[in-house]
């Protein structure tokens, strides 16, 4: 069936202690669709992004990942996350390994690729985010904006089917956040199904299908970037939009 | 230099036998630590606890006990026959590794967790993550402290002379049956000792050094 949408999430609650960071959350993303969250620090956006690969697991409701509720730990999630995507805030690629290597691994090690097409695979992709004149050097010796795109390509190499990012040029020097945008629209045009969040507003109004907008660990609204930035419809929104717009 | 060309036999054969039963109870002992230290940050509770039970036996038990265990006590048992050379690797080894694990989890913790994060979001198992990512980099972290773990091991072999292994620790035995003067044949013996531990400060410089551009 290709009209399951490719992320369903239905009344999804989850606490932290005392504190109720994803309230009744409903978000369904579709095949080759770009979905942009924003929201204020401390919205629960990461934590929303994070349960979708169960790096978080929810209190109640159902993730669906391409139709398949996510399973419980164990062998059948770290098969689900192979196929979902993740991109992280501070990067983290494996200290020890070589760029080559971090691209390598995974399909090496969980989806037994053999050695020789697992290097190729991955020199093409670092070729594609224009790294691989770099390949054998370690992750510290890379600058915030080459480590980003390692990876990318990294969690490229496994073909998910969907990419998760979590603020991924949060943690970039301003003149290499273009950098890496650059290789997430060129992802998004080839219609990568992709969630997105971030604060890079010119990013959801060019590559975003849709917006979400969260506030106090609820989903304040869902539209077009169009309608968003134009004709926000919720307070919250547009005093969100008033203070970043302002900057 | 007498006691030492004139009895040069005896100490070839002992630090011989030092040195193999070191190399084999440092591989067991770095290979069960690092087990236990797994089973120490395992999410299954039994494993936990296997493991802190296990740290607290044998951490606060001294060598010299596990080893006459094994010198009179385990023959007794009837198990199964081991040479006296098996039994006393294995009783290096269960004491060594104790403190082995204690030091590659106190690395874990120097691993930052966004690393075992994105392992596990790739779709590696919690053994895999284990194994492929986190505990290397521990290891990485803990070189200078495994290493001196290791050195005391060496000179714990001493200990196992107490069962009569062949090994450096039970030349000074041979060497007063032979009349010779066992004061001057015993500095030889340390000697020995400080000779053996110059290989393994050098190893632990160069893994240090080798290991630093990673971070
Ligand atoms: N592991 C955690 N334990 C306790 N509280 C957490 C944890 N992670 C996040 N929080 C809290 O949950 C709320 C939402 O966090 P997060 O999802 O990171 O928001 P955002 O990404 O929108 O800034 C915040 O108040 C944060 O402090
Ligand atoms: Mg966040």
């Amino acid at each position: 069936m290709t009209d399951t949408p490719m992320i369903r999430m239905a009344a999804v609650d989850k606490h932290f202690g005392e504190l109720h960071v994803l309230k009744d959350v409903n978000l369904e993303v579709d095949r080759g669709q770009v979905v942009v969250v924003l929201g204020p620090s401390g919205s629960g956006k990461s934590t929303l992004c994070r349960t979708i690969n169960r790096l978080e697991p929810i209190d109640s409701g159902t993730i669906e990942v391409d139709g398949r509720a996510l399973p419980a730990e164990g062998k059948a999630l770290a098969g689900l996350r192979a196929d979902v995507g993740m991109v992280f805030q501070s990067f983290n690629l494996f200290a020890h390994k070589t760029v080559l290597e971090n691209v390598m691994l995974a399909p090496l090690k969980v989806r037994k690729q053999d050695k020789a097409a697992a290097e190729k695979n991955a020199v093409r992709l670092l070729e594609r985010v224009g790294i691989a004149n770099q390949k054998d050097k370690y992750p510290a010796q890379l600058s915030g904006g080459q480590q980003q795109r390692v990876a990318i390509a990294r969690a490229l190499a496994m073909d998910p089917k969907v990419m998760l990012f979590d603020e991924p040029t949060s943690a970039l020097d301003p003149e290499m956040v273009q950098e890496v945008l650059d290789v997430m629209t060129t992802l998004a045009k080839e219609g990568m199904t992709m969630l997105v969040v971030t604060h890079e507003m010119g990013f959801a109004r060019r590559a975003a299908h849709r917006v979400v907008f969260m506030a106090d660990g609820e989903i304040v609204e869902d539209s077009t970037p169009d309608d968003f930035f134009t004709n926000p419809s919720s307070d919250r929104a547009k005093d969100f939009l008033g203070k970043i717009l302002t900057h | 230099m007498n006691v030492l060309l004139d009895n040069i036999d005896l100490y070839a054969r002992g630090f011989l036998g030092t040195i193999e039963l070191f190399v084999v109870s440092a591989i067991g002992s770095l290979i069960l630590g690092a087990i236990l230290a797994a089973m120490r940050v395992s999410p299954v509770p039994i494993l936990r606890a296997f493991g802190t039970v296990y740290i607290n036996i044998l951490r606060n038990t001294p060598l010299t006990l596990v080893i006459f265990f094994f010198a009179f006590a385990y023959p007794r048992l009837e198990i199964y026959d081991l040479s006296y050379f098996t039994r006393a690797c294995i009783g290096l080894i269960l004491y060594t590794a104790a403190f082995v694990c204690e030091v590659i989890r106190s690395g874990v913790n120097t691993v930052p967790v966004g690393q075992a994060e994105a392992s596990r979001a790739l779709g590696f198992t919690f053994t895999q993550t284990l194994s492929q990512i986190v505990l290397p980099q521990a290891v990485r972290n803990v070189v200078p402290p495994l290493a001196n773990i290791q050195i005391a091991l060496l000179k714990n072999t001493t200990i196992a002379a107490g069962f009569s292994v062949t090994e450096a620790g039970g030349i000074y035995q041979a060497l007063s049956e032979r009349g010779a003067n066992v004061f001057v044949g015993l500095l030889w013996v340390a000697v020995g000792f400080l000779i053996l531990v110059v290989p393994l400060t050098l190893l632990q410089r160069n893994l240090d050094r080798r290991w630093s551009t990673a971070r």
